[in-house]
């Protein structure tokens, strides 16, 4: 096995005096794979990746990047790293080519390498017909990938992303999930962060599930899925007869149904799958409750976290709120 | 799981020279060209001061001419020159602060901060293009007020040497503005906080009447000001000797305007780059 080219152990951050935004964090993983950190707003995402760019000073811990101690050695760690963080930190009053250069400048790069690396940097990215115009003529998307050009200049390792779809329109977002995959295919490693289950579940190799500064999990999207042991069972029934529905869930699958405020759908785990679903139909049965609708499926990102934290991860501020009135945060929609 | 242990201090290690010197360019080069690229901001940044030029010397003018000093030729706009100069420079000077909360605000600093840049080099970029950029519109006023009216009354060494005074002023005051600006972060109360040293130590001076008809108390403060001393020295070296307050020299008013100067850089300077490493967003 080869050395981590990530490697956290024992990462902890509190803001102020109470906020514990990183709870004794530890990870590592392999070079050329994809790391998705999945968690909600406020879960310490952003300030992990703050640790590991340099940014940001932990209380306690250790945090090795491409082979580099990144608290004793900040400076070298920054020859080894690109980052683009969760807003494009580029110069709309420079062209692309300007912005990208300047960056390798910063790098150490010559002027002549600077932009020559800067035309293969914006090729690779889609942006050689745009790299002389000014970057506010560009829309959301582009700007967002020429900020993770500019990461790319240096030739990083590793390669830090936070949040690089959040506020990007659909189809933006597909360019770069696959501008992402190819970086990966030519041997740069990705640690992303996401708060959408469907990204870290499409990109990434392996996951870290983060919640309230805490890893919660950690292992390959299958791996995760298997944490809830296997499939769920969803299912809707008439308003009347919610109550005496989740009662029964309650009672055959010995896990709390989860009822969601507005399509009033409910959802619960199906530890033996198909026998426990027959259970279910027998029992919804026998107790005259017709189901509108019901069926077994694979589990998906949002179960994991569900099971693992014991609420949704992804809810509109509002129904969340409704849902779960002791949790306050309040979270992004999706795109 | 291993137990933490608190992180090392990280070994400072102070880029090359040669390397620092780069990254300050780029950077001041990057700053400028925004001046370039969006020229209403400098004509904006120039509006004003002219403004306040004509202002004063039509308004103020009349009334205030009879009661100065022999050396301005009895023209208040040779006495009003000198003063909007440093007015110029500390207003001018404000800019640091809001290009700083900008790109603060806009993750630039982050960016910058990732980078196995020169950590130096964000600020120094910034008050350097701040002070060119500065020299600019001073040069500019001084133009305006030739056409106006205004003639140098000692020499034309005397006027450049005045000039460069409140380049000098105007980059002391740029590291105070920078410390306000990462301190501040937020672009538009950053707007709002450069006042706040800004107008105090302008209006408090000699920069638009002679400071002796204040009541004595505040009199006490605005001659001994660092503005009202670089606008007392300036008057000196363009007007001459009778500019001055009784008992003060030109040497001694440039020399105690530079010692301000220093003293200001010898704190802010380290205390910026102090703020601007530990700067979390």
């Amino acid at each position: 096995m080869t050395t981590p080219i990530v490697e956290v152990e024992g990462i902890s951050k509190t803001f102020g005096k109470t906020v514990r935004a990183l709870d004794n964090v530890s990870l590592e993983f392999q070079p050329g794979i994809i790391y998705g950190l999945l968690g909600p707003n406020g879960a310490g995402k952003t300030t992990l990746i703050r640790v590991l760019t340099t940014l940001l000073r932990p209380e306690a811990g250790r945090a090795m990047v491409a082979g580099v101690d990144v608290l004793a050695d900040p400076k070298a760690a920054r020859q080894k790293i690109g980052l683009a963080g969760q807003f494009a930190a580029v110069d709309g009053y420079l062209t692309g080519r300007e912005n990208v250069q300047m960056v390798g400048r910063l790098y150490g790069l010559p002027m002549a390498e600077a932009t020559a690396r800067a035309d293969e940097v914006l090729g690779r990215i889609g942006l050689a017909d745009a790299a002389d115009r000014q970057v506010k003529t560009y829309s959301g998307g582009m700007q967002r990938r020429l900020d993770l050009a500019a990461s790319l200049v240096g030739r990083p390792e590793v390669l830090f992303l936070d949040e690089p779809t959040t506020g990007i329109d659909p189809r933006s977002r597909i360019d770069v999930w696959e501008l992402i995959s190819d970086l990966v295919d030519g041997g740069t490693t990705v640690l992303l962060t996401t708060q959408y289950l469907d990204e870290a579940d499409q990109l990434a190799d392996r996951i870290a599930v983060i919640d309230e500064g805490r890893l919660i999990s950690e292992g390959t999207s299958d791996d995760l899925k298997e944490t809830v042991g296997g499939a769920v069972i969803e299912l809707s029934v008439p308003a009347d007869r919610q109550d005496e529905t989740m009662e029964a869930l309650r009672r055959i699958c010995q896990a709390e149904p989860l009822l969601h405020e507005v399509t009033r759908e409910i959802t619960v785990p199906a530890p033996d799958g198909a026998r426990t679903l027959t259970e279910v139909v027998r029992a919804l049965d026998a107790a005259s409750i017709t189901p509108d609708d019901i069926g077994l499926h694979k589990p998906s990102l949002d179960d994991v976290f569900l099971s693992l934290t014991g609420r949704p991860a992804e809810a509109d501020a509002g129904d969340e709120a409704a849902a779960n009135g002791s949790n306050q945060r309040r979270r992004r929609r999706r795109p | 799981m291993t137990t933490a242990t608190a992180p090392s201090k990280p070994g400072r290690v102070a880029a090359s020279l040669p390397q620092t010197a780069r990254d300050i360019a780029v950077i001041t080069q990057r700053n400028l060209l925004r001046n370039v690229r969006l020229p209403q901001l400098i004509i904006l940044s120039t509006i004003q001061p002219i403004m306040f030029l004509l202002l004063f010397n039509y308004v103020f003018g009349g009334a205030i001419g009879g009661t100065l000093p022999e050396a301005a030729g009895g023209e208040y706009i040779n006495w009003l020159i000198p003063g909007l100069l440093v007015q110029v420079a500390a207003f001018g000077a404000g800019q640091t602060a809001l290009g700083l909360a900008e790109d603060l605000s806009k993750g630039v600093i982050d960016r910058f901060r990732s980078l196995p840049m020169a950590r130096s080099a964000v600020l120094a970029g910034r008050t350097f293009s701040d002070l060119i950029r500065n020299g600019f519109v001073i040069g500019l006023m001084l133009v305006v007020g030739f056409v106006i009216g205004f003639r140098y009354q000692t020499s034309f060494a005397g006027l450049v040497a005045g000039l460069a005074l409140a380049m000098v002023f105007s980059f002391a005051f740029s590291w105070i503005m920078a410390t306000i600006g990462l301190i501040v972060k937020n672009p538009e109360a950053a707007q709002q906080a450069v006042f706040l040293p800004v107008f105090p130590l302008v209006f408090a001076s000699s920069v638009f009447v002679p400071t002796q008809t204040m009541p004595s108390w505040l009199r006490a403060f605005a001659d001994n000001q660092p503005v009202t001393v670089t606008v007392d020295a300036l008057r000196g070296l363009i007007l001459g000797d009778g500019a001055l307050l009784p008992g003060n020299t030109v040497e001694g008013q440039v020399l105690l305007s530079l010692l301000y100067a220093g003293a200001i850089l010898a704190v802010f300077v380290p205390l910026s780059v102090r703020v601007y490493r530990r700067t979390v967003n």
